[in-house]
């Protein structure tokens, strides 16, 4: 008793006010998450029922055909194995490329320095689109299309990567490396052996990006493939409507099986990603 | 004299290349640790930039066929593709007019109301935090494609997810995809789902990076709410605002994914969903006009630096 009137007046107008703000944030929380919810219920329904009223968020009745569908007439399987492959790929030699650029910022001295940081800061304001055309031309003459070079090698060590490992490993001690060096490691050594794992974090932050862009990737790599065995999740997904005839529950499947790994891994790090994202931005 | 010579080469004999590289691998190492990223750079950003620029005065002509060795016929045509662009394609002024229009819509809208989410995080004993952070983030990271359809079924005229919740609120429903009028507003719509919680985040950290006893410091010399917010807080979240109207605007010149799928593969009801970049890709791969696409990227290009350089030269002209 005593301990609730106590609270109360501590509170006082503030506690409807409090109210009043967590609903805030729950709704917008809410009007966040409808869409996804839409999405997964979307998979489970009839055709009938999304294009019939009322319109309601849960399924009148849950229907597991358009997973059938999915899984037995259109490529789905292959598509995500190939997007497994090529997002990871990229992922781990853009990731090694640019901890390496990255370490030659923060950790020596060479001529040229300052202009070739200026090249990685020059691409972050240069729109991809810029190079499409010539890009794709480029990938004609290296008979590119339709391998997954062509998606993985240009672009491959990303400005931004480059940026956020120079900011990471500056913090690596220099004292650490001479020490290493006197013990007569080379600078490969010294980047594998020390380097290499105090900057972990790091690296799991601008590895999982990459793998999202890859992964979430779609102009590009609609202009480099087209043959749909060598398609990948994004543009299998857009243009599922077009040769299989599906329905849109199936598309919806297809789109939240798709969404998930990326999701589950988000919830897993979501403290380090969006520190990683937005440290950059703060410090300006 | 001989004999001199004689220690002389044989110095250079013990000076082998892994003697010379163990003296000298802290000199060149940088730069083979910034080979890959300079090798890729060069063949994959500098030359078809260049390339760009070059195919930016040209036209199609022909193609040859694969037997004969493949590639294109270009045919010198100066200035032509930028002055048809400037002056007659009206197409091209509709895509940029629409990436302004969606810009200056999803920044105006969506500042104030992450900035607001941000605030109402950051403030002590408010609940779900945790939950608004994964929430607010997962849109961003869910892939452009999958985010069409799902938009495609909200905005659907007769069944659509929204049109329903406006007509329980006792308003009538509009066709979101299908009227002219109400493309724009559908689209930043969607950027609103996609991007606002995602800024909410950056204003976040800006607002966790406030120091504290400053702005206890200005309250117990008298400054209000207000005049805290006003003067302390908002100045540190320069960086913040400078990130989220940059990269906003940047991104809705270059929106290509969502509205592509919206209006299956094409620019919607009287081009209301043409943008730059979705022109580029019409003009360049389905038109084959591929000189007439590079000029397009160009200009784009320059309009983007414009923009940006005009944003960051208000920025520091706020912070004096």
């Amino acid at each position: 008793m005593q301990t609730k009137v106590k609270r109360a007046n501590i509170m006082g107008p503030g506690r409807v006010n409090l109210m009043f703000m967590n609903s805030v944030v729950l709704v917008g929380v809410l009007l966040t998450a409808i869409p996804f919810i839409y999405m997964i219920t979307a998979s489970f329904r009839q055709q009938g029922e999304l294009y019939s009223l009322p319109v309601t968020i849960m399924p009148r009745e849950w229907h597991g055909h358009n997973y059938v569908k999915l899984f037995g007439d259109t490529n789905f399987v292959i598509w995500y194995g190939n997007t497994i492959f090529t997002a990871g790929l990229r992922t781990v030699l853009g990731v090694y490329f640019a901890a390496l650029a990255g370490a030659a910022f923060a950790k020596y001295n060479f001529r040229f320095k300052r202009f070739f940081f200026f090249l990685v800061l020059a691409t972050l304001t240069l729109p991809f689109q810029v190079l499409l055309v010539p890009l794709f031309l480029m990938m004609v003459d290296f008979g590119w299309v339709d391998t997954y070079w062509a998606v993985i090698v240009p672009g491959i060590v990303g400005a931004f990567n480059i940026f956020l490992m120079r900011q990471y490993i500056e913090a690596v001690p220099d004292e650490l490396m001479d020490a290493a060096r006197i013990d007569g490691a080379s600078e490969f050594g010294i980047f594998h052996r020390i380097i290499i794992p105090l900057v972990r974090p790091a690296l799991g932050v601008v590895a999982i990006l990459t793998f999202v862009n890859t992964w979430n990737d779609f102009l590009w790599p609609l202009i480099v493939l087209h043959d749909d065995t060598k398609y990948l999740l994004s543009i299998g997904i857009a243009t599922m409507d077009g040769p299989y005839d599906v329905e849109i529950g199936a598309i919806m499947a297809a789109s939240f099986l798709s969404t998930l790994p990326i999701l589950i891994v988000f919830v897993l790090m979501q403290r380090q990603i969006i520190a990683g994202l937005t440290q950059g931005a703060i410090r300006g | 004299m001989s004999a001199h010579t004689l220690t002389a080469s044989d110095k250079p004999q013990s000076f082998s290349i892994a003697d010379w590289w163990s003296r000298n691998q802290r000199k060149v190492i940088p730069y083979i640790f910034l080979a890959p990223f300079l090798l890729t750079f060069l063949i994959f950003t500098v030359y078809p930039a260049g390339a760009a620029f070059f195919l930016s005065f040209q036209r199609v002509r022909g193609f040859i066929s694969p037997e004969e060795g493949g590639g294109v016929v270009l045919e010198y045509k100066g200035l032509d593709n930028y002055e048809r662009l400037l002056i007659k394609d009206k197409r091209f002024r509709t895509a940029i007019i629409n990436g302004a229009e969606f810009a200056v819509g999803t920044v105006l809208i969506q500042m104030p109301i992450a900035l607001g989410m941000a605030l109402l995080m950051n403030a002590p004993h408010i609940r779900f935090k945790v939950l608004a952070r994964l929430a607010f983030f997962a849109p961003y990271i869910t892939s452009a494609i999958v985010v069409g359809w799902i938009f495609t079924l909200i905005f659907q005229d007769r069944y659509g997810l929204l049109n329903a919740a406006l007509s329980t609120l006792g308003l009538e429903g509009v066709g979101w995809l299908t009227d002219k009028s109400f493309v724009m507003p559908a689209l930043i719509i969607l950027g609103l789902w996609t991007w606002c919680g995602y800024n909410s985040l950056f204003f976040l950290a800006g607002l966790q990076n406030v120091p504290d006893d400053l702005k206890e410091a200005a309250r117990i010399d008298g400054a209000n709410t207000i005049r805290v917010f006003w003067h302390i807080t908002i100045p540190f979240l320069r960086p913040v605002f400078v990130f989220v109207v940059i990269t906003g605007l940047i991104g809705s010149f270059s929106l290509f994914s969502q509205p592509y799928l919206l209006f299956d593969s094409g620019a919607g009801p009287g081009d209301a969903g043409l943008f730059p970049v979705m022109y580029l890709f019409f003009m360049g791969f389905e038109n084959f006009r591929m000189g007439y696409a590079s000029a397009i990227g160009y200009l784009l290009t320059v309009i983007i630096l414009l923009i940006t350089g005009l944003q960051l030269l208000l920025f520091r002209l706020w912070r004096v």
